[in-house]
């Protein structure tokens, strides 16, 4: 599967613009559409999460498979920093992200001398241990009945400070947060940093022998992912007004898998964001029909892997890819009838 | 005193002894190579010299240095470098990126996540340096994946000499190369010569024989003869094996 490689060296792309466009405009058309802006509120959470559980899986070709962990000791995090310490919206989403850039450093220790099966297993194994250490230490995180109460707390400017209550302004909010992080990773995935670990990707032996430190690079991307997983979760924690341990389950982190390689989180930095969208389109759109949309979403994920692992993203390219192809042809076809 | 030496180095996996007293050296601006039959542990070797593997006994010195056991990206930071036999370049980069990730000072910037690279021109000038010297000038932007097999080839060694190094290490570079594509191969090694020493694995002996300045044949796992190609020429065992019937 061959990454496209973005000539879009810029901060900005007109791909982003679009993404910028669709979702800033979200809250004016949602309900027009039969939807409604909490959904709006949770693709973009979890699209946060998924990008950031890319840099793994599509840039370091590293599957993990318990990331719903990070997810879930973000939103613990941000509910008893605000619980215990200061309600104070900024500096809890800062505590969730550096609790989880902490523990999820310490696993990355861990899983960094692995790749392939053995890293994706390890991974699932640490995954479950966060799992029921959250689900048993009641005291802490509630246990099977979560983390109660959690408070949307108002985004304070300084001079000015808006109340998140609704659900709009909670979108509008989270959407601010999406908008940093694509910026963020694609500088990220687009430095000479990225460069070496989508090398890492293609051949993890050759970069060690060009000289690279490849178990700290590993380390890196390991622990920068978990804490956007972190970030996603404290969001998540605040949009459900309440922190459960559902979401660090098996379950909950084989559908970040699924989300990201559907959409194409192999070959683009979007199949990301597309697969989260598609995801909840599927839960909410196909859920009001069936109750086991599931089930129809695993088979359209089965089909995807059998005759377009690239997912949507490289359907996508393929079409562009062909369109190209098409107008070459013609305009050497026009080239010859005008000779 | 020479550049690169192994004295009395012992590999085995098991109960399989594949390296036994092997001591090599290899002096500075010339051209060794390593030959020896299918299976007499030459790549072994190679790995070991270049810390792939952990020898059981013996050390490994460069430039006067203990480099034995050291991690491959401790060795190539000295300015030691190494092309593969299996095909090892980055099929999802063009070839410029390949090379462009083994430039020393790309290397320092791996950390860095806002140096915009496609724009330096200090770094990007030396990687299309290098695709000119292994003849891959005008395939820049071509991905690895749709290049030809004998332009991968020389891609692999164009990676190899991107991390510029005093010492080279090729292992196998005319595998599965036509008579031609290894000619034009043998050419490019004696202009890569001038510059740094190399040291070459083969079995394609008249490609050997006609670059190397010295040769240590390997059989069974140890040094069995070495020598200028002539002397090996004279040798006995040599000229008994099939391998001396093709110089």
């Amino acid at each position: 599967m061959r990454f496209v490689y973005d000539k879009a060296r810029n901060w900005v792309t007109p791909h982003m613009l679009v993404a910028f466009a669709l979702f800033g405009s979200l809250p004016l058309w949602v309900e027009g559409v039969g939807l409604y802006s909490y959904i709006g509120v949770e693709v973009l959470i979890w699209a946060i999460f998924a990008l950031g559980f890319n840099l793994l899986l599509g840039y370091t070709g590293l599957p993990s498979f318990g990331h719903g962990a990070f997810l879930g000791v973000g939103g613990y995090a941000f509910g008893w920093f605000q619980f215990h310490l200061v309600p104070n919206l900024w500096l809890a989403l800062v505590f969730a992200i550096l609790m989880t850039a902490l523990l999820g450093g310490l696993a990355a220790l861990l899983v960094s001398h692995r790749r392939g099966i053995y890293f994706g297993l390890l991974t699932l194994a640490i995954g479950q241990v966060f799992f029921f250490v959250a689900s048993k230490w009641t005291s802490l995180t509630g246990g099977e009945d979560g983390m109660l109460n959690i408070k949307r707390l108002p985004a304070d400017f300084g001079i000015v400070s808006f109340s998140l209550q609704d659900n709009i302004s909670l979108y509008i909010f989270v959407f601010g947060v999406f908008v940093v992080t694509v910026l963020v990773l694609w500088r990220l995935t687009h430095s000479p940093f990225g460069k070496v670990i989508r090398a890492i990707k293609q051949n993890e032996m050759r970069v060690g022998f060009l000289g690279y430190n490849v178990f700290f690079y590993k380390w890196a991307v390991f622990t920068i992912s978990c804490a956007v997983a972190g970030l996603a979760g404290g969001l998540f924690a605040m949009a459900q007004e309440g922190a459960y341990v559902q979401v660090m389950s098996l379950q909950w982190s084989g559908i970040v898998v699924l989300m990201t390689l559907v959409g194409g989180g192999m070959v683009s930095f979007w199949g990301a964001v597309i697969g989260t969208v598609v995801f909840f389109l599927a839960r909410d759109l196909l859920g009001t029909y069936t109750e086991t949309w599931l089930l129809w979403y695993g088979l359209m994920f089965m089909l995807l892997v059998m005759f377009k692992p690239e997912g949507i993203a490289g359907m996508w390219q393929d079409l562009v890819a062909a369109r190209g192809r098409r107008r070459r042809v013609a305009a050497s076809r026009a080239a010859l009838a005008g000779e | 005193m020479a550049l690169f030496e192994a004295r009395h180095l012992h590999k085995r996996f098991g109960d399989h002894v594949v390296l036994e007293e092997i001591n090599l050296t290899f002096e500075a601006n010339a051209l060794s190579g390593i030959m020896g039959p299918n299976g007499a542990g030459k790549t072994t070797c190679f790995n070991v010299l270049t810390g792939r593997y952990k020898p059981d006994r013996g050390r490994v010195l460069f430039d006067g240095r203990d480099i034995t056991g050291l991690p491959p990206r401790r060795i190539a930071r000295l300015g030691i470098s190494r092309s593969f036999q299996v095909m090892s370049v980055f099929n999802e980069y063009s070839a410029l990126e390949n090379v462009l990730l083994a430039v020393p000072e790309v290397r320092r910037l791996g950390l860095n996540v806002v140096h915009d690279l496609p724009k330096d021109e200090l770094c990007v000038g030396k990687a299309a340096a290098v695709l000119a010297k292994v003849g891959l000038a005008g395939k820049e932007t071509a991905m690895a994946s749709d290049l030809s097999y004998g332009q991968r080839r020389a891609l692999e060694i164009g990676i190899a000499l991107a991390a510029e190094p005093c010492l080279l290490f090729l292992d196998e570079p005319t595998a599965g190369l036509g008579a031609e594509a290894t000619g034009e191969l043998a050419e490019m090694v004696l202009r890569l010569k001038q510059d740094v020493t190399i040291v070459i694995i083969e079995h394609d002996m008249r490609f050997l024989f006609g670059l190397a300045d010295h040769i240590s044949v390997i059989h069974w796992g140890q040094v069995i003869a070495q020598g200028t190609p002539d002397d090996l020429k004279a040798n006995k065992w040599v000229q008994a094996s099939n391998l001396g019937k093709l110089a």
